[in-house]
């Protein structure tokens, strides 16, 4: 009987979910007796063509990663989606834009025109863009459109199954490949990782005080780190009671603070709303100028609170809607 | 029969008309006709009075009828009738909290004129109930116990006359008194407006029944310092300062006071407002309740230094009440009910320099009157100017401190009564000529305009104005020797200035200086006065926004003695109203902690604002009591895992009925 294929793709991202495959160490091995992989750009020479050559369902799965900026991308979401049986958006781009998706906060235009024009190491005087077509010497060339917005792959394409996770860890991805091979799945639509908040694992947690009474903020760099204590009691924002355990506390055990990226668990419609609204209600000033200057210790609310989920926040809905060219300068 | 998952929901609708209050804006049939084709909704149905009870028979009939599970009623505002319906739905024979109200009146017909506009409205908040109604469970209403006791907090007038009344009816009461004595402001006065009649002798037969009364435990020299605890079930810390007496054996004798080593009194005494003097070990007035002296740790040699021959133990012999080795101790008790009558303090005179109290000895405040010209008084009721004069002249200055927005802008509703008063007094006492200086004359009490008819017929003239300054710069010889009243006479329509012997200054009421502690104590609000603030100003007048604690007396805001005394009544009598039941409802409405799903980030205990959630530490998670929450949803919104709901705000009710006022076209 043949082994199940599996295919591995890239899109919007850093190429750190590549590298979680590979971080799998030995445990690949296990993986690979398990399953043909049918494709896998960054490692293996297959092709487009290879794909399209699949009968439909044919992929016994498809790990996704990244978000969806340009065309080609969303070609690739909609052809794995019509070749696999299993779409998995994996890793923090895909489930809810990461990185990549924090460029929603600026139109097309505005990033375009400044990494092509006025970022201080371009020297651009024609003002060349990219053009998705153009001659050379003869023969025309092809270049991916720039959408309007970064989407998350379920916002392109249908997805089965998330891995969250900036990147997800090694566990977590064999577990994740071990569930879909056994059949032994959750309902559709749901993430394959823990569904309680990462306080539950964090080894600081017996050190979290009741009333965390923040009177200030510090970033990761500007304060000397307790290694035992609850960031949040040190007054470093952690994201880790807004966020899915399933990562082992991997940030807090290395001494720095959650950032998010695992997401919110199911019950969460907006990671940031909620975060922000638990932090807020225990700070411990109580007039508005006070309360200001605690707050003035996160000079980047967006980047903190909705670093890995902004296109698939409820802020912004009404400007990253994708059929819409944002008309704002 | 209630419904269960899967069973077909059957949604019955019904529009009140109101009269003409909805109906007059509103087309409630065209609402009706609309709400009839959503999907679900079985009957649908315009009648003009929903709280009728032909309108409540109608819900119960198609219940049976129409086999109905969930019902909506489009009408006023919850407050007023959600429990009409509830009730309804319940005799219907389903569950009340299938059950869901729009308010159409309140939010729609009475604030819109656009009669379109707010038809289209009322469809839209219709069709919200309806896709809402969808995701309700039956809930049930849980029944607490209450326990049979009652702490009053504060012994002035409100509190002794609180806790007689329960006591009387045979409930038992724990009076907590901050100072040595109960009896409050009250005992320092000598006569009561407009009757005249002695304050000591109305006030201190209530005193003595308190002290005596098998049903009230006094506890003076106290102060609560903690309150944990709901409804029905409060556990209170009261913390007994040590007196360094022991309460049980001393019999009041004041041997001690006569033996000890300070042979004079020389030590300014409270309840003469400093005027008097008292020693180290005293009683604080003749007919203190309880009758036990009080020794002063700041002033005792044997407490401060711990040298003292210890004359008062000599004399105190065989009783041995004195104990120095008395330490504070915290008591626990548990109650039902909490009255608080923790009564005010006076303004601080010396806020206002331009009338030269404390500069001037004889500027004096209404209550430095009170007790000079009363015979258990500094001076045994001879009323002297500080060098022993009798004083020829007296004038008053109304409205010191209140109605004034440099200080307070509250009138304090007694000072015009209360100093007619002290001006007949000060005529009976010296025949002085006495001049009052006021904005308004606020008699409304039962009496009082009689009575202020008497002071104009007996001499007293009354000057219309705001004082500017008090001197004792004289500019004619007349003046010389005398303080210098500069003051516009707003009905002659000139400066005028008055020379007079001595000034009185009406000072107004404050709330006390530790009012925000005992708010957050109590878990009361203020108003933005800093008084403690009433569940309704009409309609609930002594209950808080925490069931169980109720307000009465001065602590609520100024008032006079017969009002304080019927607010205590009426705090006593709400008390007794749930005592008698035995048990409180809880609404439903509570948030719970879905256990396996709580991380136990500990973020949404300290934001709890009834202190209802603590942390079960062996499990690692948040757990909510549900008869403290009262179902605020601060948690809800704050847990960051989502991991804790609330019953009857579940998500998925919370977001049909948003998506169905925002998908109404």
């Amino acid at each position: 009987m043949p082994k199940p294929r599996i295919a591995i793709y890239w899109c919007a991202s850093c190429g750190g979910c590549e590298e979680a495959f590979v971080d799998m160490a030995e445990g690949i091995v296990g993986v690979l007796e398990a399953v043909d992989i049918a494709f896998w750009p960054v490692a293996l020479d297959f092709k487009k063509s290879d794909v399209r050559a699949l009968p439909d369902k044919g992929l016994f799965a498809a790990f996704v990663n990244g978000a969806v900026r340009t065309s080609e991308q969303e070609e690739m979401a909609r052809l794995l989606r019509r070749k696999s049986r299993h779409l998995i958006a994996y890793g923090a781009c895909a489930c809810s834009g990461g990185i990549p998706g924090l460029a929603n906060l600026f139109t097309r235009e505005q990033l375009l025109r400044f990494v092509y024009e006025d970022a201080p190491t371009v020297s651009n005087a024609a003002k060349t863009r990219p053009q998705t077509a153009c001659m050379d010497d003869g023969r025309e060339l092809e270049l991916p459109e720039l959408r309007n917005v970064v989407r998350t792959l379920d916002q392109v394409v249908e997805v089965d199954y998330y891995v969250p996770g900036c990147p997800p860890t090694p566990k977590m991805t064999q577990e994740a490949i071990g569930a879909l091979l056994s059949g032994k799945l959750p309902a559709r639509g749901a993430v394959l990782a823990p569904d309680m908040a990462l306080c539950s694992e964090c080894p600081r947690r017996s050190s979290k005080p009741t009333d965390l009474a923040f009177k200030a903020f510090r970033r990761p760099h500007e304060a000397l780190i307790d290694p035992q204590k609850c960031l949040l009691a040190q007054g470093v924002v952690c994201m880790g009671p807004a966020t899915r355990a399933g990562c082992d506390a991997a940030c807090p055990a290395g001494n720095m603070p959650c950032t998010g990226c695992m997401g919110p668990t199911s019950r969460v419609r907006d990671q940031g709303a909620k975060m922000l609204s638990s932090l807020c209600a225990s700070i411990s000033a109580r007039d508005d100028a006070a309360i200001g200057s605690v707050l003035d210790g996160i000079p980047d609310p967006v980047g903190t609170f909705y670093r890995y989920g902004l296109p698939k926040s409820l802020i912004r809905r009404k400007a990253d809607l994708p059929a819409q060219e944002a008309a704002v300068p | 029969m209630n419904a269960g998952a899967g069973t077909e929901i059957r949604t019955g609708f019904y529009i009140c008309h109101c009269g003409q209050n909805i109906a007059g804006v509103v087309d409630c049939p065209a609402v009706a006709e609309y709400v009839a084709r959503l999907p679900s909704v079985v009957v649908s149905r315009d009648y003009k009075y929903m709280c009728s009870d032909p309108g409540q028979e109608l819900i119960k009939q198609d219940i049976r009828e129409h086999n109905l599970n969930r019902i909506v009623v489009a009408s006023c505002s919850p407050l007023l009738h959600e429990h009409t319906f509830r009730h309804a739905v319940e005799a219907g024979g389903l569950n009340p909290f299938l059950f869901q109200m729009v308010n159409i009146r309140e939010h729609d017909s009475w604030v819109h004129t656009d009669h379109a506009a707010a038809t289209e409205k009322a469809k839209a908040l219709a069709y919200a109930a309806v896709r809402r109604v969808r995701f309700h469970t039956a809930l049930e209403t849980k029944r607490v116990s209450v326990h049979p006791d009652v702490l009053v907090v504060g012994g002035g007038i409100a509190g002794i006359h609180a806790s007689l009344t329960l006591a009387n009816a045979g409930k038992k009461v724990f009076l907590v008194e901050r100072e040595p004595s109960i009896g409050g402001h009250m005992a320092k006065f000598d006569k009561t407006f407009p009757t005249l009649d002695c304050a000591a002798c109305i006030l201190t037969p209530k005193m003595s029944a308190v002290g005596a009364h098998e049903n009230i435990t006094l506890w003076s020299y106290s102060e609560v310092v903690k309150v944990e605890g709901y409804v029905g079930n409060y556990q209170v810390t009261v913390k007994r300062k040590p007196r360094y007496v022991n309460e049980e054996l001393c019999i009041g004798c004041q041997e001690c006071i006569r033996a000890c080593v300070y042979k004079e009194a020389k030590f300014p005494d409270e309840f003469n407002v400093g005027m008097g003097k008292r020693k180290p070990i005293y009683i604080p007035f003749p007919q203190a309740v309880p009758q036990v002296v009080v020794i002063d740790p700041a002033r005792c040699l044997q407490v401060k230094s711990g040298k003292c021959k210890q004359t008062c133990v000599e004399a105190c012999a065989d009783r041995r009440a004195i104990d120095f080795t008395q330490r504070e101790e915290l008591v626990q008790i548990k109650v039902g009910n909490i009255i608080v009558t923790t009564g005010f303090k006076l303004f601080d005179a010396k806020r206002i320099p331009q009338y030269g109290y404390g500069v001037y000895p004889n500027v004096v405040t209404s209550i430095e009157l009170e007790r000079l010209v009363t015979s258990s008084g500094p001076t045994g009721g001879e009323l002297l100017l500080r060098d022993g004069r009798t004083p020829q002249s007296v004038a008053f200055i109304l409205c010191v401190g209140s109605r004034d927005y440099r200080t307070n802008r509250w009138c304090s509703r007694t000072c015009c009564m209360h100093s007619m008063k002290l001006a007949q007094l000060v005529r009976e006492h010296t025949g002085a000529d006495v001049t009052v200086f006021y904005l308004d004359i606020r008699a409304p009490g039962k009496g009082c305009e009689e009575f202020y008819d008497k002071s104009l017929k007996d001499g007293i003239q009354f000057v219309r104005g705001r004082v500017a300054e008090v001197t004792d710069w004289a500019v004619t010889p007349e003046e010389e020797g005398k303080l210098v009243i500069r003051a516009e006479d707003t009905l002659a329509g000139l400066v005028r200035r008055i020379p007079v012997d001595m000034i009185v200054l009406a000072v107004g009421m404050e709330p006390q200086s530790d009012a925000q502690d005992l708010r957050r104590l109590f878990n009361m609000s203020c108003g933005t006065e800093g008084w403690f603030l009433e569940k309704h100003p009409k309609l609930a007048p002594v209950s808080t926004f925490t069931d169980g604690v109720f307000i009465a007396g001065c602590c609520q805001g100024p008032k006079d003695i017969p009002d304080s005394i019927a607010q205590a009544g009426a705090a006593a009598a709400e008390a007794m109203a749930l005592i008698d039941r035995g048990y409180i409802e809880q609404e439903p409405n509570t948030a719970y902690v879905v256990e396996e799903d709580c991380s136990g980030c500990k973020s949404c205990i300290p934001i709890c604002p009834y202190t209802a959630i603590t942390f079960d530490e062996a499990k690692a998670k948040a757990c909510i009591n549900p008869a403290l929450c009262k179902g605020c949803g601060t948690c809800v919104a704050a847990c960051p895992s989502g991991s804790i709901r609330q019953h009857l705000f579940e998500d998925e009710e919370i977001m049909s009925e948003i998506e169905g006022v925002l998908s109404h076209a």
